[in-house]
């Protein structure tokens, strides 16, 4: 028994004379190979919680009718389940979008957080219409319409914009965000096109002319 | 009757088991009210999974019925009611044990040397906790439910660039939607309380190779021959113990004496849990809110957004940041700042009975600035809790620097080489 062990060991102390390249090459090939096939499996697993097929035609292109909003008006609409503002905005509302510019976060939309065509003070194709994802760039609740006067308790002088009840953000009638709030950057506005004056389809741009 | 354990025994060891991990476990004999909360943890799990496993059998994971069948177990299903509130009652009790039990972890230093994976197994419990809590509060599928999510699921999106991909992939939906909740459902009933019941039982584990702590933090196991015959315990003491080391006659056996004051802890435990189960579930809008009796609305967020009273904490130290990314930090910052408590107390000595003044001070107003920020977070904001918050933040930090700097040269009492008499 002890003469076993004996040669056990001394096979053992002559084991780094032996050629150990071969069997080294196997088990981190082996195991390589092994680590592909777990990251293979593991694919289904983390992509089935991609939204499904369904949830993805659910988040099609909408067409909106915006000939019955009255000026000053705000209509929502679900696009991709999200709330979407249109809002009609007065001559008043838009002169008063320069006057505030020195406290906004992000006065001149530098942000990516709306399309090329909507990088302009009133970020919007068509002045009057102002076309927002009302979901607060913070922690992503639904910001309240304040008009008329009901704004100047959040901001001094700004009689109208939006402010949201979860954390006192504000936004000016352009989305943009004021300074001194938490979210971060200006609201959404999602890709949009005219197909005619009264008519505008929500989800997708036009193609570039 | 004894032929046939001992059939078992040879093949399974039963007995060998229950003596090492509880009836000859040996532990301090000076454990006191605090000890009791790890039992009381352990007690409310098996409440979560038995009366889980049936609201299960009426619940309906969808964004359609979830809300409705919550009405149908609480009307129509025979006791239904009595077993919603035993699951939701004991989800705010599971957070006051084990916030007890960590405060009891601190305080008796028993997070130190030899116990840091102990400590840091306690805290993934913690954490899975608090992913299985909120998971759960969303299923009801009320307001409440609905705007926790979409608050607490946005802190992701804070994360640079794959912040808002990541968002819609834990949502499975451009929202939180329908597929949403069926997800938090699987997780919430099979995912999670597996991973809990593993933690827990690792927990234990290593709670039993290192030994329970006590009050005075003074050793129970001795170096193997180095206490004489007259100071070892009298009891009997399971074998794995006494082999590696001596026992000083500083313990008692786990069972009877340890179990029968956690089961009188249980009873005080039962009028409280009960009283609340029966006069005030909702506990005033803290433990059910106010909002969650209405359906889930996409369109409209209610007026006021709190977590649970578990989570106000944190979430208060999540708004005193004027900033989205630093301030998810922040939050979790302040957690995972606890898993590394091991390793910002440079002391020795571990319990506060023999450490320097400014710990135990420091203690306090840790526990204080805990429980404020709790208050900030759950009620509504306002212009002065924003900088309160911001102070109380920084004082919640400030117990672990302190910890860091003071720990390392510290003026403490001598420390008795056995328990006192």
């Amino acid at each position: 028994m002890s003469n076993v062990s004996v040669d056990a060991k001394d096979s053992a102390l002559n084991a780094p004379q032996q050629d150990n390249t071969r069997r080294r090459f196997l088990t981190v090939a082996t195991s390589v190979v092994g680590a592909v096939g777990v990251a293979g499996a593991a694919v289904p697993f983390v992509t089935s919680w991609n939204p499904s097929a369904k949830a993805k035609a659910a988040g099609a292109d909408i067409e909106v009718d915006i000939s019955a909003i009255e000026p000053g008006q705000l209509i929502r609409v679900m696009w991709r389940s999200k709330p979407v503002w249109i809002v009609r905005r007065t001559p008043e509302v838009l002169e008063e979008l320069a006057t505030h510019e020195d406290q906004l976060r992000d006065p001149n939309s530098e942000a990516e957080q709306q399309p090329a065509f909507a990088q302009n003070r009133y970020r919007s194709m068509k002045d009057e219409y102002l076309i927002l994802v009302g979901i607060c760039t913070h922690l992503g609740c639904s910001p309240q319409y304040q008009k008329d006067g009901a704004f100047e308790e959040a901001v001094e002088g700004v009689p109208n914009g939006f402010f949201c009840p979860c954390h006192g953000s504000k936004f000016d009638m352009a989305g943009r965000v004021f300074q001194g709030v938490p979210a971060p950057l200006n609201l959404v506005v999602p890709p949009y096109q005219y197909v005619n004056d009264t008519t505008v389809i929500i989800g997708s741009e036009a193609e570039a002319v | 009757m004894n032929a046939f354990l001992n059939w078992i025994e040879q093949r399974i060891p039963m007995m060998r088991v229950a003596n090492m991990h509880a009836i000859q476990y040996p532990a301090p004999r000076n454990m006191n009210f605090w000890y009791v909360f790890g039992f009381l943890a352990t007690i409310v799990l098996v409440n979560q999974i038995v009366t889980g496993i049936w609201l299960t059998m009426n619940f309906n994971p969808t964004s359609e019925g979830a809300f409705f069948s919550v009405e149908y177990i609480m009307r129509e299903v025979d006791f239904g009611w009595i077993i919603r509130y035993m699951h939701s009652t004991g989800a705010s009790a599971f957070f006051i044990v084990v916030y007890a039990h960590m405060f009891r972890g601190m305080i008796y230093g028993s997070y130190q040397k030899p116990r840091e994976l102990l400590w840091v197994f306690g805290m993934f419990i913690y954490l899975a906790l608090m992913a299985e809590a909120f998971m759960g509060y969303v299923l009801p599928w009320g307001q409440m439910s609905y705007w926790g999510a979409q608050v607490i699921v946005s802190l992701f999106g804070a994360i640079p660039v794959i912040g808002p991909d990541l968002v819609i992939w834990i949502q499975g939906d451009y929202v939180i939607s329908g597929a949403t909740l069926n997800r938090f459902f699987a997780l919430h009933v099979i995912a999670l309380p597996l991973v809990i019941v593993i933690l827990v039982f690792l927990h234990i584990i290593a709670l039993h190779e290192v030994g329970s702590n006590n009050p005075d933090g003074v050793a129970i196991k001795h170096k193997k021959g180095s206490l004489p015959e007259s100071e070892k315990t009298k009891y009997q003491i399971h074998e794995y113990y006494t082999s590696k080391y001596d026992i000083a006659d500083d313990v008692v056996p786990f069972f009877p004496h340890i179990v029968l004051k956690d089961l009188v802890a249980f009873s005080v435990f039962l009028f409280v849990f009960c009283y609340i189960m029966f006069f005030a579930p909702e506990m005033g809008g803290k433990f059910l809110e106010h909002p969650n009796f209405e359906i889930a609305n996409p369109l409209k967020t209610p007026e006021h957004i709190f977590p649970v009273w578990y989570f106000t904490p944190f979430y208060a130290i999540l708004k005193a940041v004027p900033n989205k990314l630093m301030g998810v930090l922040a939050m979790f910052g302040a957690i995972a700042v606890l898993f590394a408590l091991p390793w910002v107390d440079r002391g020795r000595v571990k319990s506060w009975r023999y450490r320097c003044g400014l710990h135990k001070v420091n203690l306090l107003v840790f526990a204080v600035v805990f429980v404020f920020l709790g208050y900030l977070g759950g009620t509504p904001q306002e212009n002065w809790k924003i900088i309160a918050s911001q102070v109380a933040t920084v004082l919640y930090f400030g117990f672990f620097v302190a910890l860091f700097l003071y720990s390392k040269n510290e003026n403490t009492k001598p420390v008795p080489a056995r328990i006192p008499k």
